[in-house]
């Protein structure tokens, strides 16, 4: 190496190796994370896409069937009940998860109530809790004969509800529940964390001008919180099309979903496909990636309703 | 449906009359607002402990008991007899102590170089970094499944499975974009400056001065990282083959798919499995949450 630096080179066209030593320590500090994110992160992303336009057992040779696994997955009517399943699912859960958290955070940053702290421990619990455990418990409080959920309704003169079995449409709501459960606190914390970074002369100044609490939800609060608001929408939008845990351990390990696939998510369809159940590792693929495409497609919808409105609000609303 | 549907109007009519009541009563409205949520989150959590030390034919009855029982040892026995759950713990200890200490050490190399080093390259390297972050993990799935049969990782002979449980992970692009910048508003360059002149290597600055600095960042990314492959199961469960090499999750799942699922049992093994991160949780809350919220943060 010390050769090669008196050597007639010019500075500008340095070998490769000459590049590499001069910033060595640079690259050992980044070597072991690049390394690790080349093999494991990047290469399967890039290789799953090429891998989706190939029929593959895993084993012998790969045949290349352009977009053929496409076409069929848009052909499967199992594709499409999974997709209604998890939009369904995903979409009404989030309307106790953005009202909910809004209105709490709002609740504990009005100041008129004390321990806003143990109120935000108690929320952000579901957070820490492992979804197999939550559902586990969630399955027994759904549960037919002898459920809490049930034995409440039953207080009030209500027949039971057979929410797990019957015909396996009930089972989503359960599912809903638990979402929202998991994620009202983490989101609840954010927005409150958001509401916090806005500085007390806007209330102040509102209240002067007579505005009402709606006023300054709407008019004020939601505006400012945009960004943070269309942050938690991503994450749980991701959230929802990686649903697994959930509807899999309430349906006693059912890769199909329970009865009438009533609570068949997008990713239990995958998995089913390849590595569980089948081996169809090309069409897995496929459905993989059409799964990112949709988070990516709604992720930057979003970002698009967001920054259409007046561009100058979202500058306040961060927290910190 | 009829009644049920009266008492939520009934209780948002009570909600009403007290915010009509004056500050007092506006209070009072709040704190029942916020009661009867908390009241939902920590009810599932209570029926867990409470169903614990039931009998069988206990939880199996109507209407439901909802206060302990005292059948909390022989669960306990009857748990040992079906599962190793202590075995389960040090698994889940195995893979997620080791995937959190190498991921915050690679994240936070990676982050510090790319905040204080000029190098050939890296600018591309960063973009590609971000680029990909933009895209889901789901992307990769199904290749890294092949990769890690294809390398032996998936193997129920040996304990393999841990590993593609833990290196893949590692390289989380999100902690690196995060300790970059961390590393940006955090460490002052005059620092590294004074100590190279007073003769210490690059490593040694890196362990002894900045990685000091960087504790809040290690604790936020450490958190939230532990509670994500604490309560990993999806990958899981497509790596780990044998009951032996199971983490607490999977242990879990095996208790629920049995015939004549014995529910004291089951939710005893869950309260053993959900108590520890719960108390951690509950001593340090603030750092759970900071960490767990880690990427809404914007500069």
């Amino acid at each position: 190496m010390d050769k090669t630096a008196g050597s007639v080179r010019t500075p500008k066209k340095k070998s490769l190796g000459r590049i590499l030593y001069e910033n060595r320590v640079a690259y050992a500090y980044i070597a072991p994370f690049y390394i690790l994110f080349l093999v494991f992160n990047l290469f399967p992303m890039v290789f799953g896409f090429a891998l989706s336009f190939f029929r593959w057992d895993g084993l012998s040779d790969m045949h290349f069937i352009g977009v053929q696994n496409y076409g069929n997955l848009l052909n499967d009517p199992l594709f499409w009940k999974a997709l209604q399943n998890t939009l369904f699912i995903g979409i009404i859960a989030h309307i106790p998860i953005l009202l909910g958290g809004l209105v709490l955070a709002y609740i504990l940053n009005t100041r008129l109530v004390r321990g806003e702290n143990i109120f935000k421990t108690i929320y952000f619990m579901p957070m820490v809790t492992s979804a197999v455990a939550v559902t586990v418990i969630f399955s027994s409080m759904f549960g037919y004969n002898y459920g809490v959920i049930n034995y409440f309704l039953s207080l009030f003169g209500e027949p039971p509800i057979n929410w797990l079995g019957g015909d396996g449409s009930l089972i989503k709501v359960a599912v809903i529940v638990m979402f929202s459960w998991k994620w009202i606190g983490w989101n609840m914390v954010i927005y409150l964390a958001g509401m916090q970074g806005i500085s007390n002369d806007i209330y102040e100044a509102a209240s002067i001008d007579g505005a009402t609490h709606v006023d300054v939800v709407f008019k004020i609060l939601i505006p400012l919180l945009k960004p943070i608001i269309l942050f938690t929408l991503i994450q749980s939008t991701i959230g929802m099309f990686n649903l697994f845990t959930e509807p899999f351990v309430l349906t006693g390990n059912s890769w199909t979903g329970g009865t009438n696939n009533g609570a068949l998510t997008l990713m239990i369809y995958l998995l089913n496909k390849a590595p569980q159940g089948g081996n169809l590792y090309g069409y897995a693929s496929a459905v993989a990636y059409v799964i990112t495409l949709m988070i990516i497609l709604i992720s930057t919808c979003l970002n698009k309703v967001t920054e259409e409105k007046d561009p100058g609000a979202g500058k306040g609303g961060r927290i910190r | 449906m009829k009644t049920l549907l009266l008492l939520i109007a009934g209780f948002f009519l009570v909600l009403f009359i007290l915010s009509r009541l004056g500050e007092g009563g506006k209070k009072a409205a709040l704190y029942l607002v916020l009661i009867a949520v908390a009241f939902i989150m920590l009810f599932p959590f209570y029926e867990m402990f409470v169903m614990s030390t039931l009998k069988t034919n206990e939880i199996y009855s109507f209407p439901p008991r909802l206060w302990f029982g005292s059948n909390l040892m022989k669960n306990f026995e009857n748990m040992n007899k079906s599962v190793n759950l202590l075995r389960a713990f040090q698994n889940s200890c195995t893979v997620t102590i080791s995937y959190v200490v190498l991921a915050l050490l690679f994240c936070s190399m990676g982050g510090y170089a790319f905040s204080i080093y000029d190098f050939p390259g890296k600018k591309a390297l960063f973009r590609i970094l971000l680029a990909t972050m933009m895209v889901p993990a789901t992307a990769g799935m199904i290749p890294w499944y092949i990769m890690m049969s294809k390398i032996g990782w998936i193997s129920d002979r040996t304990p393999a499975g841990f590993l593609a449980l833990i290196i893949p992970g590692c390289a989380n692009a999100f902690g690196v974009f995060w300790m970059r910048q961390y590393c940006q508003n955090n460490v002052p360059k005059s620092l590294m400056e004074a100590a190279r002149i007073d003769g210490c290597s690059e490593w040694t600055i890196f362990f002894r001065i900045i990685a000091p600095i960087l504790l809040p960042a290690y604790a936020s990314l450490g958190i939230m990282n532990f509670v994500n492959q604490w309560n990993e199961f999806t990958q899981a469960l497509l790596v780990l083959k044998r009951q032996k090499f199971y983490t607490l999750p999977l242990l879990l799942k095996t208790m629920v798919g049995d015939r004549g699922t014995d529910y004291g049992a089951l939710m005893l093994a869950s309260t053993c499995a959900v108590l520890p991160l719960l108390i951690f949780f509950l001593c340090a809350s603030k750092y759970f949450m900071s960490g767990l919220t880690a990427g809404a943060i914007k500069e």
